[in-house]
C-alpha cells in the first residue's frame, strides 16, 4: 500500500474509532453537560475523519469513498492506535484516554501543518482548532478528577496506571511514517513524545496523580492487529451496511 | 447569464439550518465566486470539521440556485484558510444578538488551562452578570451560559480562532 494512503488511514482510524467510542455516550454521558459534550467531540472527531477519509480514498484502488472506508473495511485493515478502542468505562477512564490523545493530536497537528502536502496541511490547520478545546476540557477533567475526592482520584489514578501501556503505539514510526518525514509530508511522530509528556506531566502534578515508570506494552493497531475490543465496536459501526449492502438514508 | 449581483443575492436566501437568521454571507463560509466559460464555482468551507449543516447548506444552495433556472456551476468545499469566528460579518454579529444567541467576544489563549470563561453579555437583558455553564452547548460552534441577572439560559457562539 502506498505510504500516504497508510498513514492516512492510522491517522482517520484514530479519529473515527475515537469518535465512535464517544458516540456510545450519547443520552449516557454522567451529567447533562458532559454528554452534550462527549457527543460534540465525537462529532468533531468524525468530521476529521471524514476530511482525511475522503482524501485516503483519492488515493485507494479499493475504496471510492469516506464511507466506504470507514463501514467495509474489516478488523485488520483498520490502524489505529489500541488506546483509542479501549472501552469507556467509567468517567475517569474516558477523560484520562482523551487527555492521553488530546496532548498528543495538539502538538500533532501544529507540525502537520506545515506539510507540504497542501490537503494534509489543511486538515491539520482545521482540526488543531478544535482539538485545542478538546484538550483544555480533558486537561481540566484529569485535574478535577484527581485532586477531587477519595473516590475520583482513585479512579483517575487506576485510569492512568491502567491505559499508560497503551501511549507508546500514538509516536511507533514504521517505513511509512519515515518515507513521509524525509520527503516533508509529516512531522517526526516519534519526536513529539518529548513535547506530550511535558503536558502530560504538568498537568498529572496538578491532578496530584502518579505517571508510572515502567513504559511496558507496545500495541500494534498500527499494523492492524486489535484488542479484543475492535471487532465489537466494527459490529456495532459496520451493522447497516454490513446487513444492507449500500443502503443509503 | 446570470450576473455575479444577481448570484450574491440568490446565495444571500440561503440560512445555517441550525441559526436561521444567519445566511451563508453572514457566518463567512461563502469563500468565492468566479466564473470561467460560463460556468460558476461556488467555494463554501466548513465551520467545524463535522458540522452536520454543510451537507443541508449544500443542497440549499443547489436547490436555490436551480429554481433559477442556472445549470453551469459546481459547489466546492475547501478546508483552507480554516474558517475563524472573525469570518462572522458585523452585520451577521447583530443579527445572532437579536436572535438570542451571543455573538463570539475576544478571548484569552483557550490553551491557558483553567483560564477564566470570556465575559458574555446576556443577549436579553445586556448584563455582563453571566456564567458559563458548559464549554460545549447545543451544537459544535456553541457554548451554553447562564445570566445570573435574568435567569435566562442562552447559547453563546465560541470564538474560534
Amino acid at each position: 500500500m502506498d505510504s500516504k494512503l497508510k498513514f492516512l488511514l492510522r491517522l482517520g482510524d484514530d479519529s473515527m474509532i475515537l469518535g465512535q467510542r464517544l458516540s456510545e455516550l450519547c443520552g449516557h454521558g454522567p451529567i447533562l453537560e458532559e454528554d452534550i459534550a462527549m457527543t460534540n467531540i465525537a462529532l468533531d472527531l468524525i468530521g476529521q475523519a471524514t476530511n482525511i477519509y475522503t482524501y485516503a480514498a483519492t488515493l485507494s484502488a479499493e475504496f471510492k469513498d469516506a464511507d466506504e472506508l470507514a463501514f467495509l473495511r474489516f478488523e485488520h485493515q483498520y490502524y489505529n492506535a489500541v488506546l483509542l478502542e479501549q472501552p469507556n468505562g467509567n468517567f475517569a477512564d474516558t477523560l484520562v484516554r482523551q487527555f492521553f490523545f488530546d496532548a498528543f493530536r495538539v502538538p500533532l497537528f501544529q507540525h502537520m501543518m506545515q506539510s507540504n502536502d497542501e490537503t494534509i496541511a489543511a486538515i491539520a490547520e482545521k482540526s488543531l482548532k478544535e482539538t485545542r478545546y478538546h484538550l483544555k476540557h480533558s486537561s481540566e477533567w484529569v485535574i478535577r478528577l484527581g485532586d477531587g475526592t477519595e473516590l475520583s482520584r482513585e479512579r483517575a489514578q487506576f485510569a492512568v496506571f491502567d491505559l499508560w501501556r497503551y501511549t507508546q503505539e500514538l509516536f511507533f514510526m514504521d517505513e511509512v511514517e519515515r518515507e513521509l518525514v524525509d520527503t516533508g509530508i509529516i512531522p517526526n511522530v516519534a519526536d513529539l513524545r518529548e513535547t506530550w509528556l511535558k503536558t502530560v506531566e504538568s498537568v498529572m502534578q496538578t491532578a496530584t496523580l502518579q505517571i508510572p515508570e515502567n513504559q511496558g506494552f507496545f500495541g500494534a493497531g498500527r499494523l492492524g492487529r486489535h484488542s479484543e475490543h475492535m471487532g465489537y465496536i466494527l459490529a456495532q459501526m459496520q451493522y447497516m451496511q454490513r446487513a444492507y449492502p449500500g443502503m443509503q438514508w | 447569464m446570470v450576473t455575479l449581483e444577481e448570484l450574491h443575492e440568490i446565495l444571500s436566501q440561503v440560512k445555517d439550518p441550525e441559526v436561521p437568521v444567519l445566511n451563508i454571507l453572514d457566518l463567512g463560509i461563502l469563500r468565492s465566486l468566479t466564473c470561467e466559460n460560463n460556468h460558476w464555482t461556488i467555494v463554501i468551507t466548513p465551520t467545524y470539521s463535522g458540522c452536520p449543516a454543510m451537507q443541508t447548506i449544500e443542497a440549499d444552495i443547489r436547490t436555490a440556485i436551480s429554481h433559477k433556472n442556472i445549470q453551469n456551476f459546481t459547489i466546492e468545499t475547501v478546508l483552507s484558510p480554516a474558517w475563524t469566528t472573525d469570518w462572522i460579518s458585523e452585520e451577521g454579529k447583530r443579527k445572532l444578538e437579536e436572535y438570542g444567541i451571543a455573538p463570539p467576544v475576544d478571548e484569552v489563549d483557550k490553551s491557558v488551562l483553567f483560564s477564566k470563561p470570556p465575559v458574555v453579555p446576556c443577549p436579553l437583558c445586556k448584563s455582563q452578570n453571566t456564567r458559563m455553564v458548559s464549554q460545549f452547548g447545543s451544537t459544535a460552534c456553541k457554548a451554553h451560559y447562564q445570566c445570573l441577572a435574568c435567569q435566562e439560559p442562552f447559547d453563546y457562539f465560541k470564538c474560534l480562532r
